[in-house]
């Protein structure tokens, strides 16, 4: 285990948030085909509402801080925001569409010795890329910021997320990253609109286009390992915990809103109202998320892949219970082992059925009224 | 360089937070990531860029920690040699200001730069 993976697992044990995501805007330039959020803008917080938000999560022993949108550049006063975080001391990460990067914003990003720059790219075509966000040119203009970034000697990374309608331009992608000399990343994962609308998950790729995905080389380092049936769990697997949702890491909307993640909209407190550590120690909401082990999982506790699922709770909860299963990770596992999950056996399926647009009950992230 | 006249400072590059009585720092330029023990972190928040090492061996260490003075001004200065060799730690002979840890902290990220691949 490498020392930071030490500190990480020294925080879950300890309930010390020491990664914490927090959205400064849903606000956005670009309108992606599969985005979950609602771009108005409800009354986000004020510069001072989240450099005051900084100051007690730095208090709170927050070491890992992602800014996110939304698009984090809609924002005037975002660099404002990034020099007080670094100011006080958090590794600052920054998820970005990048089209408003110049030279000169990439050098601010390395005056302020920002860790990581995420950025989404869906494809290296720009007719498949621009369809996407909607936004015409911009793929050029990401890729534009990229070489900025890059010059300025700052570590980036393209996040792709796969769907139907760019499943087949991952590798064009990967090769695209190699060239600009950043890091890759891929994600299937399409989360249900915040509105309750689960149209967007006609989006997900179909399971049994998943195989090529975990079978390929160049994603996966050890497949036999990956791809590996999975061992039946121990007693102590069965006493362990899904995810850092709630044990070391939270997400914090633009309203102030806390939640256990960015993908689990059970509200826990606002940060209008409440101190951050008030809700972190106290919300009965954090603490029923953090009591959860894998053997109180309804279905799960019984699957054979309970271990090496990447069962997310907070989708979990979207379907209807956070100790229930996460049907697209069910999926996931499947076709990833070839072995039948508990979910699929106790609903007599051989494969899993299409989760593309399911009419899952979903709770909505909004902005919770403040009291003038 | 005599002892007596180091002056340290935490560079502006790095991100650091306290866990569980330990210090984690980490150097963006190089994601180098380190833990400081109880002693390291009382002479790593120290390092204001204007206290000579050696008072913050004798207020911070000595006075608070059960050392042999001798032994924790060697282990110190030992410390912040490595320390400044990985760019998280900025030592001079004088004083830094705001401003000199400021050029110091550029001139670490433009060798930092140098000498990526």
């Amino acid at each position: 285990m490498s020392l930071m993976s030490e500190m990480g697992q020294k925080a879950f044990n300890l309930g010390v948030p020491i990664a914490v995501h927090i959205d400064v805007t849903y606000r956005c330039n670009e309108r992606c085909v599969h985005c979950y959020l609602d771009h108005d803008d409800h009354g986000e917080m004020t510069t001072a509402e989240i450099k005051g938000v900084l100051d007690q999560l730095a208090e709170a022993g927050v070491f890992y801080l992602t800014f996110s949108g939304g698009e984090v550049f809609m924002r005037r006063d975002f660099f404002e925001l990034v020099e007080y975080a670094r100011r006080l001391m958090f590794n600052v990460k920054i998820k970005t569409n990048a089209v408003m990067i110049h030279e000169a914003e990439a050098r601010r990003i390395r005056e302020l010795d920002v860790d990581t720059i995420q950025i989404s790219v869906y494809s290296h075509r720009p007719e498949v890329h621009d369809a996407i966000t909607k936004l015409p040119h911009s793929l050029e203009r990401t890729i534009k910021a990229i070489r900025f970034l890059r010059e300025q000697g700052l570590r980036v990374t393209i996040a792709n997320v796969l769907m139907t309608v760019n499943s087949s331009d991952h590798l064009g992608v990967q090769k695209l990253a190699a060239e600009l000399g950043v890091h890759y990343t891929l994600d299937p994962t399409i989360t249900p609109m915040m509105d309750g609308d689960t149209s967007v998950l006609a989006l997900r790729i179909p399971g049994e286009e998943l195989p090529e995905v975990f079978r390929n080389p160049a994603l996966v380092a050890s497949q036999e390992e990956f791809c590996a049936p999975p061992k039946p769990p121990s007693e102590e697997d069965l006493e362990g915990y899904s995810c850092s949702a709630g044990h070391s890491f939270c997400y914090i909307s633009p309203y102030g809103d806390v939640f256990p993640c960015v993908q689990f909209p059970l509200p826990t407190g606002n940060i209008r109202q409440q101190k951050f550590l008030d809700i972190w120690n106290s919300s009965p909401e954090m603490k029923e998320v953090r009591s959860i082990q894998a053997k109180d999982l309804t279905v799960c506790s019984s699957c054979t892949h309970v271990t090496t699922c990447t069962r997310c709770p907070g989708l979990a909860y979207v379907e209807g219970s956070m100790r229930g299963p996460s049907t697209a990770d069910c999926e996931k596992s499947f076709y990833r082992t070839g072995v039948p999950t508990a979910n699929m056996i106790r609903q007599g399926l051989s494969k899993p059925r299409s989760t593309s647009g399911n009419s899952a009950h979903l709770i909505q992230i909004r902005p919770i009224a403040v009291p003038a | 360089m005599p002892e007596n006249c180091i002056y340290i400072a935490r560079s502006s590059a790095i991100a650091a937070r306290a866990l569980a009585g330990e210090m984690m720092v980490m150097n963006s330029a190089d994601s180098t990531f380190f833990t400081l023990n109880e002693v390291a972190t009382a002479i790593f928040q120290a390092a204001d860029g204007h206290t000579p090492l050696r008072e913050i061996v004798r207020d911070k260490v000595c006075e608070q920690f059960d050392v042999d003075p001798v032994q924790a001004q060697a282990d110190a200065e030992l410390f912040v040699t490595e320390l400044s060799s990985h760019g998280v730690l900025l030592v001079s002979s004088q004083p830094l200001s705001l401003e000199a840890k400021r050029e110091a902290n550029q001139d670490t990220n433009r060798d930092t730069n140098e000498e990526a691949p």
